[in-house]
């Protein structure tokens, strides 16, 4: 495991130095040299560069142009997507105990009212017999996806690297994708924003600032994959209940370990919610098996706000 | 009566209307323009506001706005019905209805699309339908089709009109104003009657009511595809299409006769809109609601026979929380119009045109419970979600905007009364068509 994990992490560092690299022989000629923030200033004037051979080299402060933190992505770039990647995403059902924490920090990191979830919890029981668990519901960034299909005027899309966007710019609101998608993954923005928006400009990587009359849903947090880092819910997780990865790589991570995606979806019997609609979900499940907690716990120190929304659907059993 | 005199007589008998205004037509115009006003205000509340004005929220993303858009469209079978087939069949007693048919399906297919535009968020960007259109999406579809037929109903209404603005521009009988003459003259386009004019405007109709009748199931499967696509219980269905279609000339064919009943009454028309007519339309609703009472029904029985678990939680909806609207829907409204026609005895003009004001609102019901129970029954249970967005009720704004729609359909058809004589003197007053031939 921990072979694989210092892998990913020496791949991700390769990646963020060629990064810097292309962007510095755009701006300042072949050989020049960009600093990037991830590789850190030194206190002396010097800093560590990556040329765009791949060398490390140490040179003066004053000679280099920061990067900003992220370059604004507009559309076009958006509906590219990262090359050569294929993103998926695991849920062990088996550790969620309704923390609420990717609800959280989602709404947080995308500036998103309270009554405004990009993911659910929802308190499942599949039969009368079986016991009820947890289950997280993101947008499932599906490979069939229904709700680009009905979409009139192109402001949803599919990416070759997985993820659904919403282009908050295009979408007319007329709420037919939230219709057609099946997992009532589509939220709607009924009002403007009671959340204070950044000043920044928009991008459908991460739909902030959000637009009034138009429809948002889960992203994948695509603007922090841009920078290799997971999305919100996954890091804000406790349990390590989300694990994220890239189907290429046939690697996902919770942030706590990273793992063979097929072997951990073949031990853990790992599948996919209402397969049978065909949308093909880039989501997939580990049955809530061995559990160390009782299901009702995930109601312990919630608001009574969060417990009102489970009140009919629990005493019916 | 040759032709001649029937001219001359349906002339006096509106010389009065088109002559004079009355205070009580004022009064109801009057009326009628303070509900639209209304309307007009809770449509800017919803602009300024945001949906979040409306009972619209996560679940329930479309509510009485969607059901009156369906509504609308439906009744717009009127005229593909009555003076589409009927014209098609050469039915005698099509004549003197023929243009209240025409003026109901141009009208509401004026109203009825505006609904849907109440369902969108963003109408700034409108006109991104057209400038980022994308084919694969029904909406597309809908784009497309409600404007072809806009187009073909009103160059449909517009030919049958051309024979009455000559015979009103040439006629000496009633008093008109020079600019109403003058706009006569204009819209006449020179039309004076001759042999090979006739020729070409009747063979135009025919070739327009075929037409008409075409791109009318059309626009009504794909208005039927939005739900039919989608896979939400209760919409993904095959039946879809057609139980759409059958379900508009149902409702068409009701408004029909109570409109019937109004102007007959309004206008005094006893001599030309006689007890016939009320029947002749009445077995057409009859034999309508047969056929819709079997689709609904063919719908309903899979659906609660099969054991899906998803359907069965809709049905139970439609049971309980719905069953009195369901009742009234799809029992009543279906029934009644089938009792009071089929049984001679209760076969009379005041009975038939009550079992129409019930079909019709019954229709509009039937609509409510296919969309609003299929979107609160989705396949993840609503959970998560504030309580009061769970079901939906609609609000102020969305009713007002309801009453807007049906201010501004009679408003309309006052004002197309006011222009023309409600029953058309040229059809009247012509001899069969079949007769002429375009090319000799």
């Amino acid at each position: 495991m921990s072979d694989k994990k210092k892998d990913k992490s020496r791949r991700a560092f390769l990646r963020t130095g060629l990064t810097a690299g292309l962007t510095a022989a755009a701006g300042l000629g072949g050989g020049s040299l960009l600093a990037s923030k991830s590789l850190g200033t030194g206190s002396s004037g010097k800093v560590k560069a990556l040329t765009t051979d791949g060398r490390l080299i140490e040179v003066d402060a004053d000679q280099i142009e920061v990067k900003p933190d992220h370059e604004n992505i507009g559309r076009k770039e958006s509906m590219i997507g990262l090359t050569g990647r294929k993103f998926v995403m695991v849920v062990d059902l088996a550790l969620c105990k309704n923390a609420r924490k990717c609800v959280d920090a989602c709404q947080e990191g995308h500036y998103l009212p309270k009554d405004h979830e990009w993911i659910k919890l929802y308190y499942m029981q599949d039969s009368p017999r079986t016991s009820p668990y947890w289950f997280p519901r993101p947008c499932y960034h599906c490979d069939n996806p229904m709700c680009v299909s009905v979409c009139p005027v192109g402001a949803t899309y599919k990416r070759a690297d997985g993820i659904v966007l919403v282009d908050n710019e295009r979408c007319i609101g007329c709420k037919f994708c939230m219709t057609g998608c099946p997992y009532s993954a589509r939220v709607f923005h009924w009002e403007k924003s009671e959340v204070e928006q950044p000043d920044v400009e928009y991008s459908p990587e991460t739909n902030v600032p959000s637009e009034e009359g138009t429809v948002g849903k889960c992203v994948w947090c695509a603007d922090l994959l841009r920078k290799n880092k997971l999305p919100r819910c996954v890091s804000a997780c406790p349990m390590g209940v989300i694990y994220f990865g890239d189907m290429v790589e046939d690697t996902v991570t919770n942030g706590m370990e990273t793992v063979r995606l097929s072997a951990l979806l073949k031990d853990r019997a790992g599948y996919r919610h209402r397969e049978e609609l065909g949308t093909s979900p880039g989501v997939y499940y580990l049955p809530p098996v061995e559990r160390s907690f009782t299901v009702e716990s995930g109601f312990e120190g919630q608001d009574e706000e969060i417990i009102e929304r489970y009140k009919g659907h629990v005493d019916k059993k | 009566m040759n032709n001649t005199e029937l001219q001359n007589s349906l002339l006096n008998k509106f010389k009065p209307v088109l002559e004079t205004t009355s205070t009580r037509w004022y009064v109801t115009f009057a009326v009628l323009i303070v509900v639209f006003g209304w309307g007009i205000f809770g449509l800017i509340k919803q602009i300024t506001g945001g949906h979040i004005v409306t009972g619209m929220r996560d679940n329930v993303v479309w509510g009485v706005y969607i059901v009156n858009f369906i509504f609308f469209m439906g009744l717009s079978y009127a005229g593909a019905l009555v003076s589409g087939v009927l014209h098609l069949f050469n039915s005698e007693w099509r004549k003197p209805i023929i243009r209240m048919a025409e003026l109901i399906t141009v009208i509401s297919l004026i109203i009825g699309p505006f609904y849907i535009l109440f369902c969108i968020g963003r109408l700034d960007r409108l006109h991104f339908l057209f400038i980022h259109p994308r084919i694969q999406s029904p909406i597309s579809w809908d784009v497309i089709g409600i404007v072809t037929d806009l187009f073909g109903c009103f160059l449909y209404l517009y030919l049958s009109f051309i024979e009455d603005f000559a015979l009103l521009r040439d006629q000496k009988e009633i008093k008109l104003p020079n600019w109403r003459v003058k706009i006569y003259k204009w819209l006449a386009l020179g039309y004076t009657g001759t042999p090979h004019q006739k020729k070409i405007i009747h063979s135009a109709r025919t070739i327009m009511s075929a037409m008409i009748i075409a791109i009318a199931i059309i626009v009504y499967s794909v208005l039927a595809w939005i739900f039919g696509v989608t896979l939400q219980p209760g919409w993904d269905s095959t039946i879809f299409g057609p139980y759409f279609v059958i379900a508009a000339i149902f409702s068409g064919s009701g408004l029909m006769i109570i409109l019937m009943y109004i102007f007959r009454r309004l206008y005094k028309l006893e001599e030309y809109i006689t007890e016939k007519h009320f029947i002749n339309m009445g077995v057409l609703l009859l034999v309508v609601a047969a056929f819709y009472g079997y689709f609904t029904f063919c719908d309903y029985l899979t659906k609660w026979y099969g054991s899906v678990k998803i359907n069965s939680q809709l049905i139970d909806k439609l049971f309980a929380e719905f069953n009195f609207m369901f009742f009234f829907a799809n029992y009543i409204g279906i029934i009644l119009p089938i009792v009071i026609v089929g049984i001679r005895r209760f076969r009379t003009i005041n009975n038939i045109t009550m079992a129409s004001v019930i079909a019709v609102i019954a229709l509009w019901v039937n609509r409510y419970i296919i969309v609003i129970p299929t979107l609160e029954t989705p396949f993840l249970p609503i959970q998560d979600s504030r309580e009061a967005w769970v079901n939906y009720t609609a609000t102020w704004v969305e009713w007002s905007l309801m009453a807007a729609g049906v201010a501004i359909f009679i408003i309309m058809f006052k004002l197309a009364s006011k222009f023309l004589p409600i029953i058309s003197i040229s059809e009247m007053t012509n001899e069969d068509h079949r007769t002429l031939k375009i090319l000799e």
